[in-house]
């Protein structure tokens, strides 16, 4: 395979779809949450494994960068893993697990807890970009109703989740409004970081390799949650603390420990829950099994 | 109603190809006027209607309207967004088929509420409870609210699509053969109705029918067609009951003889 992919350009992408694709992130960059069409690629990998989100990668990550690639929070993951083997074999660059040192992250459904900085550039890996498609299935018609800032629909939605569930159930892909005037749907990331997109210092770039969009929330920039007045957006709170760095605020997973019902809440960003141990922090179970070890050594 | 039309009609023509759709059509709407467009099958009543409703672009003459600020514009020089904008805000239209007015996969509630919704009402109990009351203005009992259109018989679609329209406090509803696909028993409770709404909201609405009788129940005045022209236009009970023309005095002899 290594001898296969070395015959290809630098970054897989041949430099002129890369220029193709740059002018559609610059266009998508000028027009915060517009969908702008591109000619996506075929990518040695299958749809549903972030080929949108990889050809973005590809065309802006040069030598010196520092990707990390995260999925579902995780580094470990076989998408996260396998995305990042294929950058070092075709851009040979450094690859890293820490937020902080990343120059590009690119991710399936999450953005890290730790504050992404200036000059960062976060790109999500989306399946379906089109926000109002659940209720209008006609892409003339949804282009249209873009165009005329028509997004009455996004609220029908909101509304019908309320009526049926008596408040907004919705969780992850969770609608926003992009500068006061695209609706965008921000890939299926939990609602929990709907805030994080607000106002970011970084840049965020969203790639869809099946429906060939790409769009992007520039730094700096308003990104609202849709809601009502008397049914106010809200993120997801957690009663527990992670149990193995005791972060309290962050994004937790459900891990089931055994067959008997035994679970426990750990950070889904397992960088930042492994930073947070490094530098000393400890949770209930952590600290449980070092309890039980000191007692088993005496 | 006042002395300014509401809507004023000059040559309307629409062609398919060579066909004719309806050919120079004009005449004026007045402010809580109902009209009737009456003829048979494939005589141009829903092509004028579409090109009136500006779902349909004629091939010539021109539609003004006269909006809330008192002034007219012509329709088919206004903006896409600008003519959008009226057809949900002070414009209805109801399908014959329901199912091509509403959406058939979101609850009635949500349905009567989409409009309010996208002029930005943004307060979720405010847009339920004018849901709640427009779904009793059209006799729909309050517990069906969060129910589905799916669920529902012909005539209660029909019901909702209308409150669905009338919503918004629009100034003129179209509709294309209301009660087309009833029943004959449910045909007279939606006419009841229709005729009760527009009378006191003040609506001025055009009614596209093949049927006499709902002309003679809904309108005030009426537009005969055949062939894609107006052959005779004037007061419902005139024409009915003194048609003129021919092709009238035959519409007319062969509705009596049922
Ligand atoms: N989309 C179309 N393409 C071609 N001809 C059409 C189309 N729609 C209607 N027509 C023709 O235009 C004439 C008027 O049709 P229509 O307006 O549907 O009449 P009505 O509603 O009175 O039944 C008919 O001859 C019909 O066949
Ligand atoms: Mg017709
Ligand atoms: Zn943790």
């Amino acid at each position: 395979m290594s001898a296969d992919l070395a015959t290809y350009n630098f970054a897989y992408l041949d430099e002129q779809t890369k220029r193709m694709i740059r002018r559609a992130i610059l266009k998508a960059i000028a027009i915060p949450g517009y969908q702008v069409p591109f000619a996506s690629r075929e990518m040695p990998m299958p749809y549903g494994w972030g080929t949108g989100g990889v050809q973005v990668t590809a065309s802006i990550i040069g030598p010196d960068d520092v990707l990390k690639v995260i999925d579902q929070g995780a580094d470990d993951t076989t998408n996260a893993v396998s995305i990042r083997a294929f950058f070092q074999k075709v851009a040979d660059v450094a690859v890293t697990t820490h937020t902080k040192d990343a120059t590009i992250i690119q991710t399936r459904h999450r953005i890290p807890e730790q504050k992404l900085t200036e000059g960062q550039v976060l790109v999500y890996q989306v399946p379906i970009p089109e926000p109002l498609r659940f209720l209008e299935p006609r892409e003339t018609e949804t282009r249209k109703m873009h165009a005329l800032e028509e997004y009455g629909l996004m609220h029908v939605k909101l509304y019908e989740d309320i009526a049926i569930n008596g408040r907004i159930s919705k969780t992850y892909a969770y609608p926003v409004k992009v500068d006061g005037r695209y609706v965008m749907d921000p890939s299926p990331t939990p609602k929990f970081d709907n805030p994080k997109m607000h106002m970011s210092d970084a840049l965020q770039l969203f790639g869809a390799g099946r429906e060939k969009r790409i769009y992007a929330v520039p730094p700096h920039t308003e990104v609202v949650s849709l809601d009502f007045e008397d049914y106010p957006f809200e993120i997801q709170t957690f009663e527990q603390d992670c149990a193995l760095c005791g972060a309290h605020g962050v994004y937790l997973d459900e891990v089931v420990l055994d067959d008997k019902g035994g679970r426990m809440f750990v950070c889904s960003d397992t960088d930042h829950c492994e930073d947070r141990r490094e530098h000393g922090h400890v949770g209930a179970m952590l600290a449980q099994d070092s309890v039980k070890g000191q007692e088993a050594a005496e | 109603m006042t002395d300014t039309p509401l809507l004023k009609v000059s040559g309307v023509s629409k062609f398919y190809g060579s066909r004719i759709g309806c050919k120079d059509v004009n005449f004026e709407l007045w402010p809580g006027e109902v009209l009737a467009i009456v003829g048979e099958s494939g005589s141009g009543k829903t092509t004028l209607l579409n090109c009136l409703s500006t779902r349909l672009m004629p091939t010539a003459g021109s539609v003004e309207y006269r909006m809330r600020d008192g002034n007219f514009r012509d329709l088919y020089h206004m903006s896409e967004a600008e003519r959008r904008f009226l057809m949900r805000t002070d414009w209805g239209f109801v399908h014959q088929n329901p199912a091509d007015g509403l959406r058939m996969t979101v609850s009635a509630g949500a349905n009567v509420g989409e409009r309010l919704m996208a002029v930005g009402d943004r307060h979720y109990g405010k847009i339920r409870e004018t849901a709640t009351d427009w779904l009793g203005r059209v006799e729909i009992s309050a517990d069906r609210i969060d129910d589905q259109p799916r669920a529902f018989s012909g005539g209660m679609r029909q019901r909702l699509q209308i409150a669905r329209n009338l919503v918004t406090g629009p100034r003129l509803v179209f509709m294309d053969e209301p009660t087309g696909g009833l029943d004959v028993s449910v045909q007279a409770r939606l006419l009841d109705l229709v005729r009760g709404l527009v009378n006191d909201l003040g609506l001025a609405a055009i009614v596209v029918t093949h049927d006499l009788a709902v002309a003679r129940l809904l309108s005030h005045r009426m537009i005969v067609m055949k062939d894609g022209h107006v052959i005779e236009h004037g007061l419902t009970d005139r024409v009915l009951d003194d048609p003129r023309e021919p092709y009238t005095q035959l519409l007319v002899s062969s509705i009596l003889q049922v």
